[in-house]
């Protein structure tokens, strides 16, 4: 090939190659505004947010509602849902507050925590380090913990870490909890691979659950605020949410280890130490949420859709298999006064 | 005590065009071609943290295990790749190859859609870095002057550091405009590889590099391991494995800022780009600066800018400039190591054994560099993180003076000098 003919054919090649990508992002763009102009995939109401008990959640139908936090009410959960204008990837609420993770996408793309009062104003607002993870609020709104991936622009650099913050809003104080003095069986655990994450709270406002991870090994842990402590109940369990009674607290419970996990939701008997593993055939990559004291809530992903997701129920005392609960949901957040 | 680091190229060999002597076509195709690259693989990485948790729904525990084992294959690869490249006088379409790979990586992400596939598309990924650069980078010092190694080694770095700040923020507009566009990135992702291997199959000539011009004889130099024995060399790995035992990973210098003040912790996904910034704005005067004044001299001061950002992610205080200052001290690090390490490996290495010589280096440094982030953990575990930067500090001040030495300029005493 002769330098004129190879500088002919390079030129091809980029030009083909550029058309064919321009087409397809094109393309992409306008499928997207197509979905942005097109009405939910799921039954709306127009009008007031909703009030009263409820569940509120991440609305994940296509459509121009993506991502936007709906509510339908806590005794008709196949009701129409109410979409607010609040974008969130996690969320959390009570009757007083709601707390929401967000990405805030653009050419720098950077993540926060925003707390929200209940008439909807923004209280505060505190930056994460990177792709939320998961939040819970107290029972009386008092705390709020958050927790993000520590991931840096490339996960190959840093490789997995999280950090989880704990805020008494009354008392304007936050606190790493990674910071916090972590023993299992009496013995310290200092190893800086320590990573926690996936916090939820006793009504006592300083108790927490939470899950610590070291070495490959994950603890489920029993926090105290106040003492700035954790220590480890049991191995193997991530992600607790404790029951409404504080009898019991559900988790998910890695079943099979290696390359690819699995997780299955498991209840732990808080005085009996007995544990329940649930059942359901899909593998549960989520922090649950009690719908009461004897059913838990918890998100999948959906098959046949990428970034599509639904919430199910599933009895809390393993005598049936998991139903579904909303479609097209993500982040279930069970607010039961107001 | 004064240290001779005197190893001025024009003592060794005076340079065929007089001291400026230009940046060859084919070191700047390559940059071009590594920047396309960069574009490519860094697009992805930028967003692949939010596509795994986001759209395929796993939590980011799931690849935390990947990073040790593609380390370790990298370097092993690398090697073989250099020996390759040597032994069949073929560096360019050994890279090809590995570029190549890395473009059919992109092919894979369009329909990897569980965890394990992506395992496999990002190995496959790594494998074709791991095989690209040391040939590549060969290629690169056959093309080039012995009296411009460091200029045409920074011109290269430059441009494929331009790429990697590009590949992210074309990653971020795309999304920004297609929210759930992901595909779109890979496309794009993979438009840029593809173009980048047809420039380097079509454009860059298969330079065979030779010791001088043949004289007569029908086959060039074989390469043998015997031809890596130059002491110079030798003492180049050992001085480049122990600074690499002191080299803790960005990762923990960002950790630890991200700690310490509330600019770093908000600003803590993009604290690289600072990086990468300083370290492309600062490549070429850092090669020329090389070229002029001694390249080990170069080496050794950019280890001195290494050592000071220890001390500055040390040091107690907080707040925007001492993280700035940072950032800026490790990208002068990088600008004044990266391409140099293989500039002084080319000078330190015959031409037939040159991409062997190169991996050599580089695999010792990555390997020398993985040693120090594990070691760097437990230290962190035993004594905490800042009284482990401290220690590490004040090793690498220690090490310096060592590789100083070590990398002095052999020759000594040569009448009339």
């Amino acid at each position: 090939m002769t330098g004129r003919s190879r500088w002919w054919l390079l030129s091809a090649v980029t030009a083909v190659v550029i058309t064919a990508a321009t087409v397809y992002g094109v393309g992409e763009w306008r499928r997207y505004q197509a979905l942005q102009a097109a009405p939910s995939s799921v039954d709306v109401i127009e009008g007031p947010a909703l009030t009263g008990p409820r569940v509120l959640f991440r609305n994940t139908s296509v459509g121009n509602e993506y991502g936007l936090v709906a509510a339908v009410p806590l005794d008709d959960p196949g009701a129409p849902r109410t979409i607010s204008d609040l974008e969130c990837d996690r969320v959390d609420a009570t009757s007083d507050r709601t707390v929401c993770l967000r990405t805030d996408r653009g050419v720098v793309t950077t993540f926060e925590a925003t707390i929200y009062g209940a008439d909807g104003t923004r209280e505060s607002s505190s930056p994460l380090p990177g792709i939320p993870s998961r939040t819970r609020l107290s029972e009386n709104s008092r705390l709020v913990a958050t927790t993000a991936f520590v991931t840096g622009h490339s996960y190959l650099a840093v490789g997995f870490s999280t950090e989880t913050v704990v805020t008494d809003i009354a008392a304007g104080t936050s606190a790493n909890i990674e910071e916090f003095d972590f023993e299992v069986d009496g013995r310290p655990v200092t190893s800086p691979d320590r990573n926690m994450w996936g916090v939820t709270f006793a009504t006592d406002d300083n108790t927490f659950f939470a899950t610590a991870a070291s070495g490959g090994r994950t603890w489920l842990v029993k926090g105290d605020l106040a003492a700035r402590t954790l220590v480890a109940v049991t191995e193997g369990a991530e992600c607790p949410a404790l029951s409404p009674d504080e009898s019991r607290i559900a988790y998910k419970k890695k079943t099979v280890s290696g390359g690819t996990a699995e997780w299955a939701v498991a209840i732990l008997d808080v005085a009996s130490g007995t544990e329940i593993v649930l059942p359901g055939d899909r593998s549960v990559d989520d922090q649950a949420e009690w719908l009461d004291d004897s059913t838990v809530l918890y998100g999948l992903p959906r098959i046949d859709a990428v970034g599509d997701n639904d919430i199910w129920a599933v009895a809390a005392d393993g005598t049936s298999d998991p139903v579904l609960f909303i479609e097209h949901a993500w982040s279930p957040a069970v607010v039961r006064g107001g | 005590m004064y240290i001779s680091l005197n190893d001025r190229p024009d003592d060794l060999q005076p340079p065929r065009s007089g001291a400026r002597a230009r940046v060859s076509s084919v070191v700047i195709t390559l940059g071009i071609v590594s920047m396309l690259t960069d574009v490519s693989s860094e697009s992805v990485s930028a967003i692949l943290p939010l596509y795994i948790t986001g759209v395929i729904g796993l939590s980011t525990v799931a690849y935390g295990f990947l990073d040790g084992i593609y380390q370790g294959i990298s370097a092993l690869v690398r090697i073989a790749a250099g020996w390759a490249a040597d032994r069949g006088g073929q560096p360019k379409w050994i890279a090809f190859f590995g570029y190549g790979l890395s473009a059919v990586a992109r092919i894979g992400l369009l329909f990897a859609t569980g965890f394990a596939a992506l395992t496999a598309v990002i190995t496959v990924d790594r494998l074709g870095k791991g095989i690209r650069t040391a040939p590549r980078d060969a290629l690169i010092s056959a093309s080039s002057d012995v009296g411009n190694l460091g200029r045409s080694f920074g011109t290269h770095r430059m441009l494929d550091t331009i790429g990697a700040a590009l590949g992210p923020l074309i990653a971020f507009v795309i999304l920004f405009l297609i929210p759930d566009g992901y595909s779109t990135v890979f496309v794009v992702s993979l438009a840029f590889a593809l173009i980048g291997v047809a420039l380097l199959g079509l454009v860059v000539p298969n330079i065979r590099p030779t010791a001088r011009p043949t004289e007569e004889r029908p086959s060039a130099p074989r390469f043998r391991w015997k031809q890596l024995t130059d002491p110079r060399l030798r003492r180049l790995l050992v001085a480049a494995g122990l600074l690499g035992l002191l080299t803790i990973g960005d990762g923990f210098l960002y950790l630890l800022l991200q700690t310490r003040g509330a600019f770093a912790a908000e600003w803590f996904p993009l604290l690289y780009v600072g990086t990468n910034l300083t370290f492309l704005a600062l490549a070429i005067p850092a090669g020329r600066l090389a070229d002029r004044v001694g390249r080990a001299r170069v080496f050794v001061v950019g280890h001195l800018a290494l050592l000071a950002a220890y001390v500055v992610a040390a040091l107690p205080a907080n707040g925007a400039p001492l993280t700035i200052a940072c950032l800026l001290l490790l990208g002068v690090f990088y600008a004044a190591t990266d391409g140099i390490l293989a500039a002084l490996a080319s000078q330190f290495t015959p031409p037939e054994a040159r991409a062997t010589g190169i991996a050599a280096a580089q695999t010792v440094v990555a390997l020398a560099r993985l040693i120090a982030s594990t070691t760097f953990g437990l230290l962190w575990f035993l004594y905490g993180s800042q009284t482990a930067v401290i220690g590490v500090a004040v090793a690498l001040a220690l090490v310096i003076p060592i590789v100083a030495l070590l990398l002095r300029r052999p020759t000594l005493n040569r009448a009339g000098v």
